[in-house]
């Protein structure tokens, strides 16, 4: 199979389904889909070269609504099918799109699997830190004490952080943005796609049924200067709506300063897409007492698994030669009855 | 006693007197460690090379190192071979090597009246009789004069003919089946040559080993020849069998072939997704070496992800297998489902294992048939097929992926661990006489739906990624019959639901007509369903031997039954079932066709004896 060079003329529609979308009006999920069909005809991949797969969830409804070809499977598996399409089909640009419930609960172990093995497939996993489509019980991001429909009380479960998880099983990639900043979203999933491996990338979205405003402080307009900090390669960590706080470094953990009075820029940690342990402790922050990050916390290059695997063929078809089916059969002790 | 010299086997001279036999039933039995599949395996090899036909049973216990010594420790590898044609492993045993007191008490049952019994007399100490919960030495109490006794000092022997290499004690003590080996390749006439060669080859690396294993094994030969202990050896003269080439070969063997083959034949790559489970794991072993025939193993994290993977692989236009046994069924059930609905092809192997959770891992068991059948939320039709033996194993596989790409839908086939492990001779086919069923991608937009139905099969267009213009979704949720789309509507759900099962109903209509062996009509016919083939055939024809009306049936497809099994089965007065489960398909014939269907039933994680069904044969005759 050809790998068909996108015609430059391709736009936003082309990567438009026929599907009505059937999320809640108001759902973020439409602020990415509407991002990932603008990114889309930039990429230079054809539309029948692209696929996306899906597990079960609000989220995982999107493979409906991309014209392209698409596979809503089944609860939390996504990565493992996306694995034996990848892995048979390099050729091909493989997208998953999964939730919080998906990737981290149901399909937690095809998660940490696939982020390890490294195929060259993006994941895009949703998070509004709530089940929606079973009407509104806790999620494995939820925060403690969470009430829901299942946890009247609150919930006990402690929450994971999807960059730690991903940053634990080593993902090559590892990025976070939000549904509504559009240009930010846009720009991550171009770079993840770029990424030769698994690119994982958390976008918190709002659920504004079972959810709504879970992300409010990080997305309203007057306090998320305060509460985000954009994470850019080579540049100091810097954040505020004045630009006047920072990230330094204290021991063996960072902390908030106020830029001014002595402390200056040079002292903030500059940021660094490729230093694990930098993305280890930018992948703890969290509210209060520290901003978001979003944007790529890691980045680095390592083999892709269907590239070793390809290797590995190659390899044997050079020192055995193409498999000969007859000398296959007659493999081992044979005796001839006359 | 004096070691013998070291001779060559080459030329094998015997001067003691040869006893003919018809066919002899051997058993090597030792601790888990002593390497008893080894010795048996390669006295098989040797047997296929000296022509008979036979067939084989290794039992061997889960853990990998049980205590050594012990009961649960025990490991054997029987083999039944003949002059004749044979179907089993063998009921009683001719004869039986005992490595050790545990292995005798294990063992000592099966073995018949005034059998052969070679022990190795070191191994009888105070310790090991203990761990064998012997009371007394039975080698010394006369409980063991039923049979013919050869107490031979295989560990002494052993030891004494390695004194002058230099070796550990440990690996001296590891060479000492080779010493059984030989005496019993002597004892029957085995030609030791192809061991030798084996061993030459399995220890490339350490030539002391391999040296050492030669040495012992000719040792052994020539101990047979050379001392008084065993007055006469015997011949079992080669059988007749269909001329042409022939090879040795397990039923996890033949599958991994068999799915080479099918992909070939169907010109796609093959992809396994597969997880470790015994007794399925060699499949996965043996297809990760083809790699120079285009062949893809990927080792999942689990087994959901093993079908998932070979479902994504099929997605994009390959051959997607996974490989499992019971437990793993049950995990992959969802994923199936699945493949159900979207309707692509896969392959899902199921090398059955005593149940239910763990269960018997190394042991044998057919009791995942309802499962296959039924183990699926909704009405989720899965053809289902069977292999019958170890080489049988082969045909199944084509069959299972010819059916599966032809009708754009998951196969279950199931084997056992019997057939997983047991050998039989095969003969080889030509590549160029195999069935071809060559897939043709659809690539033509005009006119296309993705659940557009061929009108005779009723499967839909397969179109992988990458095809312009032919853009699709698939998924899990009920489709629109044509479209594809998503759709809850009442009634193009029940046109779904029952199109799914008449698709797969379908396949019936090219089946060939059911094979009875024996009369098409009478007293009674056995019908039976994969590794119980054997035991089955050899029961009914020895009853038929004797005069009397009964015939057998033996199923490959179990979902669709053939069409005209109905009709078969009305020829009969009555209709037994052996199965070695509580009696799956004797409820499904019962259902299906409204007969007094009897079962047989053993679940002992051991296949039947042909004396078990022949008993139950001649009972319901008689009533």
């Amino acid at each position: 199979m050809s790998t068909a060079v996108a015609s430059p003329k391709l736009t936003r529609k082309d990567f438009v389904s026929d599907q009505d979308v059937r999320w809640c009006p108001g759902c973020g999920d439409y602020a990415i889909l509407a991002q990932v069909q603008k990114v889309m005809p930039e990429l230079g991949v054809a539309r029948e070269q692209t696929v996306f797969i899906s597990g079960i969830g609000c989220s995982s409804r999107f493979p409906y609504y991309m014209n392209t070809y698409g596979f809503h499977s089944i609860h939390g598996r996504a990565p493992a099918i996306a694995t034996g399409l990848k892995a048979s089909r390099p050729d091909l640009s493989v997208w998953v799109v999964t939730g919080d419930g998906d990737a981290l609960s149901i399909g937690g172990n095809h998660l940490i699997h696939a982020l390890r093995r490294n195929l060259d497939i993006n994941i895009l996993l949703f998070n509004n830190r709530i089940y929606g489509l079973t009407k509104g019980q806790y999620s494995p991001t939820s925060e403690q004490g969470k009430i829901t429909k299942s946890t009247p009380l609150g919930s006990v479960d402690y929450p994971f952080s999807p960059i730690s998880l991903a940053l634990g099983a080593d993902a090559s990639f590892v990025a976070r943005t939000i549904d509504v900043e559009a240009k930010h979203l846009q720009e991550i999933v171009r770079r993840a796609h770029e990424h030769r491996g698994t690119s994982f990338v958390e976008i918190l979205q709002n659920c504004n049924i079972f959810n709504d405003g879970a992300f409010a402080a990080l997305t309203e307009k007057d306090t998320k200067a305060d509460t985000q900090l954009v994470l850019e390669h080579g540049k100091p960590l810097v954040f505020g709506k004045n630009r006047d706080q920072g990230i330094r470094m204290r021991g063996h953990a960072l902390e908030v300063v106020q830029l001014g009075s002595g402390v200056t820029e040079s002292d903030l940690i500059v940021h660094d897409e490729q230093d694990p342990v930098l993305a280890f402790l930018l992948g703890q922050m969290a509210p209060p007492k520290f901003p978001t990050p979003i944007g790529i916390f890691r980045t680095v290059n390592r083999p892709t698994y269907e590239s070793i695997l390809s290797n590995q063929i190659r390899a044997a078809k050079q020192r055995q030669g193409d498999g000969d089916l007859d000398e296959l059969l007659r493999r081992g002790d044979t005796w001839t009855v006359a | 006693m004096a070691v013998p010299p070291i001779e060559s086997t080459a030329a094998v001279h015997v001067a003691k007197p040869v006893e003919e036999r018809q066919s002899v039933v051997i058993r090597f039995a030792g601790d888990s460690g002593d390497g008893m599949q080894v010795a048996g395996m390669q006295f098989t090899n040797e047997t296929a090379l000296a022509g008979n036909d036979l067939s084989t049973l290794p039992d061997f216990p889960a853990e990998i190192r049980a205590p050594a010594g012990t009961l649960a420790g025990v490991s054997g590898f029987q083999l039944n071979f003949s002059s004749r044609e044979i179907f089993t492993p063998g009921d009683d045993l001719d004869v039986l090597v005992a490595m050790n007191p545990a292995a005798l008490k294990v063992n000592i049952g099966d073995l018949r009246h005034n059998g052969i019994l070679i022990v190795d007399t070191e191994s009888f100490n105070e310790q090991n009789l203990k761990k064998a919960e012997y009371k007394s030495n039975p080698l010394g109490d006369g409980s063991l004069d039923r049979f013919q006794l050869f107490p031979v000092d295989i560990s002494r022997l052993t030891a004494v003919t390695l004194k002058d290499m230099n070796l550990s004690a440990r690996t001296v003590g590891r060479c000492k089946n080779f010493f059984a080996l030989g005496l019993t390749s002597w004892l029957f006439h085995r030609p030791v040559e192809p061991t030798i060669k084996w061993i030459r080859a399995r220890f490339q690396k350490t030539p002391e080993l391999a040296e050492a294993n030669t040495k012992v094994l000719k040792a052994g030969y020539n101990f047979g020849e050379t001392t008084e202990v065993f007055a006469a050896s015997y011949d079992v003269k080669p059988a007749r069998i269909q001329p042409g080439t022939y090879r040795n070969i397990t039923g996890n063997s033949a599958l991994a072939i068999g799915f080479v083959a099918a992909a070939r034949q169907a010109g796609l790559p093959l992809f396994l997704g597969s997880y470790p489970i015994t007794p399925a794991s060699d499949i996965l072993h043996e297809l990760a070496t083809y790699k120079n025939f285009g062949v893809t193993t990927f080792q999942a994290e689990d087994e959901i992800a093993g079908v998932g993977a070979a479902l994504g692989a099929a997605f994009g236009g390959a051959v997607g297998i996974t490989t499992t046994s019971g437990p793993g069924m049950c995990l992959k059930a969802e994923t199936v489902n699945l493949a159900v609905s979207v309707e692509l092809p896969i392959v899902i192997a199921d090398i059955q294992r005593g149940g239910p959770s763990t269960g018997l891992p190394t042991k044998t068991e057919q009791a995942d048939l309802l499962m296959a059948l039924y183990g699926r939320n909704s009405d989720s039709p899965v053809p289902i097929i069977a292999a019958a033996t170890p080489a049988d194993c082969f045909f199944a596989a084509l069959e299972a992926v010819r059916i599966a790409v032809k009708y754009m839908t998951p196969v279950i086939l199931l084997s056992d661990g019997y057939l997983a492990n047991g050998a039989e001779p095969w003969l080889i086919p030509k590549a160029a006489d195999l069935p071809e069923f060559k897939v043709t991608f659809r690539s033509d937009p005009n006119g296309f739906y993705p659940y557009l139905r061929d009108e005779t099969t009723l499967s839909r267009p397969w179109v992988v990624p990458g095809t312009a213009n032919m853009e699709h979704r698939i998924g899990g949720l009920e489709k629109e019959y044509l479209s594809g789309n998503v759709s809850y509507a009442p009634a193009n759900h029940e046109q779904m639901v029952r199109v799914r099962a008449r698709k797969v109903a379908g396949i019936a209509a090219e089946m060939p007509p059911t094979e009875v062996h024996g009369a098409p009509e009478g007293e009674l016919l056995v019908i039976g369903w994969g590794s119980t083939y054997g035991s089955i055939a050899a029961a009914v024809r020895g009853v038929q031997l004797q005069g009397k009306s009964v015939s057998q049936v033996h199923l490959r497809y179990l979902n669709p039954l053939p069409a005209d099994l109905g009709d078969v089965i009305a020829r009969f007065k009555k209709v037994l079932v052996p199965e070695m489960n509580m009696g799956q398909l004797v409820k499904v014939l019962r259902a299906e066709y409204l007969v007094n269907a009897i079962g047989l039933n053993k679940i002992q994680g051991l296949p039947f004896k042909v004396s078990e069904i022949t008993a139950r044969i001649n009972r319901m005759l008689e009533a």
